[in-house]
């Protein structure tokens, strides 16, 4: 293992703020804490410098006042780099990384669906996975969403 | 000429799953096309966190008909990861074996769906035929032909008998003769050729830009496979290849998955020829602590991914699912573009979009009695109630209740 630490070091090299906020908690996987405003630079980085060519998915989390996003970036070798995102939970405005991973988009869409984020930048387009008549402002998997009555116990 | 919009789905003879698909024409040409999915979402991944660990591997397992084993296993191995449980060697074995044999099944059975999907239904009856090998041998390794409920946090819950492993090595070698054949058709047979061959491209350039996975990557040149390049399960501990072809088209597709077929014979055989003895699980705890892990599969469709992450309760915090179809789904639009109508059905069937078929029949063979006696639904369903009855288990009074409430 020492692939691992010495991405560690770019990125710590590149973004001095990343200092004590990547985690290696095994081999080939690697966890890093960003933030919005610089959050592009790092993917830009990540995927032109350091070779992280493939975007697997976005995860979306709830987690209290904020919502999490997790970038899953990984490598011909394997090696996984996780990107998170938190932003607030009353405005969660993130912008589109289409333009660097255009397949992000059915992503993107999900957590549009599932967690009511707000993708900047993301063109009209159908809606993923919920239904068309599916209620306005009902997100699923934020840890508040109640089932309605009636519905069946899932 | 006069553009025309034709849409297929969500319910559509072609179709063997609910989604939707906009078609805009140019007399038979494709000029664009845009899919909408989601008619099978059923909130698994909600539904994953009101329930304990133990009963989300059997809930994961049935995200999909086909890789059932696939997602069962990348769930647990999230959870093993967090958990730090050392998994025994044995175990490991053993759920590579039950991966390699879901390939086996799901790569026979997409042979069969593509030359169904061409005319060729020949194909299809030898494929599914020959299907049934591995079938029964999954049957009677795990008491299922799908939805194995082999895994559990910690291991297996099945052993492999000395009898078991000779059984399989002599499907193998059955269906390594079969699958020779296969690929003897696919390569001379000119009418097959021509039918695939520049059908449904994909460059190279467009399966990196748009993040394909598996065997559709693969007929692509991309050399990508999780077993080799994140190796879980015993995968660091067999010798196989990598199979890629440069076609770039449904033929290529096609041989990625025969050659793929060969390298689970050559696995499963290395697998049964070097399994280590000794238990087959640990008890792991039913409280997880606090922690998330991301654990990629190689299914036999691409690259299947879970994220769990765990809040130190028995339930986890959050589980995430990325299956391979939705990261493949969007490359369609792009093999479609400037084809022919004709052509749709074999490109979508190309990337192998998942559909469950478990419909079988029962034959029971009763002791001491040479004939075979068919169940029929009816007989099933009343066996099953005596069944349960005679283990204590009787809904009689409930169904009674039950049938006075519904007048």
């Amino acid at each position: 293992m020492t692939k691992e630490p010495d991405i560690q070091n770019s990125l710590i090299k590149k973004f001095g703020f990343l200092e004590g906020k990547i985690r290696i908690p095994r081999e080939r996987r690697i966890f890093a804490d960003a933030a919005p405003e610089n959050f592009a630079t790092i993917i830009e980085y990540a995927m032109k410098d350091l070779s992280f060519t493939m975007l697997c998915t976005i995860t979306g989390l709830d987690e209290g006042a904020t919502l999490g996003f997790l970038y899953h970036l990984a490598r011909e070798d394997g090696i996984m780099l996780s990107i998170k995102l938190n932003i607030d939970k009353n405005n969660p405005v993130i912008k589109t990384i289409t333009g660097y991973f255009p397949g992000a988009d059915i992503y993107e869409r999900e957590l549009m669906d599932l967690l009511g984020a707000k993708v900047e930048g993301l063109p009209e387009g159908r809606r993923y996975p919920l239904s068309d008549d599916w209620p306005v402002g009902d997100y699923p998997l934020r840890k508040d969403w109640k089932k309605q009555e009636g519905a069946n116990n899932a | 000429m006069h553009k025309v919009v034709i849409p297929i789905g969500p319910q559509h003879p072609a179709l063997k799953e609910p989604e939707s698909f906009s078609v805009t024409l140019s007399g038979e040409k494709i000029m664009k096309f845009s899919a909408k999915l989601g008619y099978n979402h059923r909130g698994i991944e909600k539904a994953c966190e009101e329930r304990t660990y133990t009963q989300d591997v059997y809930l994961t397992e049935r995200i999909c008909g086909i890789c059932s084993h696939s997602h069962s296993t990348c769930f647990v191995q999230a959870v093993e990861e967090i958990a730090a449980v050392a998994v025994p060697k044995r175990a490991l074995y053993i759920r590579t074996l039950i991966g390699e044999l879901e390939r086996i099944h799901s790569h026979l059975l997409w042979l069969g769906v593509a030359g169904h999907e061409v005319g060729f239904d020949t194909l299809l009856m030898y494929s599914w035929r020959d299907r049934e090998v591995v079938m029964d041998i999954l049957a009677m390794l795990t008491g299922n032909r799908v939805n194995y409920g082999i895994n559990t946090i910690g291991g297996v819950r099945r052993d492999v008998s000395p009898e078991q492993a000779k059984q399989i090595l002599k499907a193998m070698d059955t269906l390594e003769e079969r699958t020779k054949y296969y690929i003897q058709i696919a390569t001379e047979e000119t009418t097959l050729i021509q039918r695939l061959s520049g059908v449904g491209v994909l460059s190279n350039k467009d399966a990196l830009k748009l993040g394909a996975v598996g065997p559709t990557a693969r007929a692509s040149g991309v050399d990508r496979d999780v077993r080799r390049d994140d190796p879980y399960a015993a995968y660091a501990e067999v010798k196989f290849k990598v199979i890629t072809d440069n076609h770039n088209d449904v033929y290529g597709r096609t041989l990625v998955r025969m050659g793929e077929l060969m390298e689970a014979y050559s696995i499963i055989r290395q697998i049964i020829n070097n399994m280590p003895d000794g238990p087959v699980a640990v008890k792991v705890p039913r409280k997880i602590p606090a922690g998330e892990a991301v654990s990629r599969y190689e299914a036999p469709r691409g690259e299947d991914l879970h994220y769990v992450k765990a809040n130190g309760t028995e339930k986890p915090e959050r589980v995430k699912v990325r299956a391979p179809t939705l990261a493949n789904i969007q490359t369609v639009a792009k093999m479609l573009e400037d084809r022919q109508l004709a052509d749709l059905p074999i490109v979508i069937a190309a990337i192998d979009p998942c559909f469950s078929c478990t419909d079988r029949l029962t034959g029971v063979r009763q002791q001491g009695k040479r004939s075979k006696n068919v169940m029929r639904w009816e007989d099933l369903h009343s066996y099953s109630i005596k069944y349960y009855q005679e283990h204590g288990i009787d809904f009689t009074d409930l169904n009674k209740k039950l049938a006075k409430l519904l007048k």
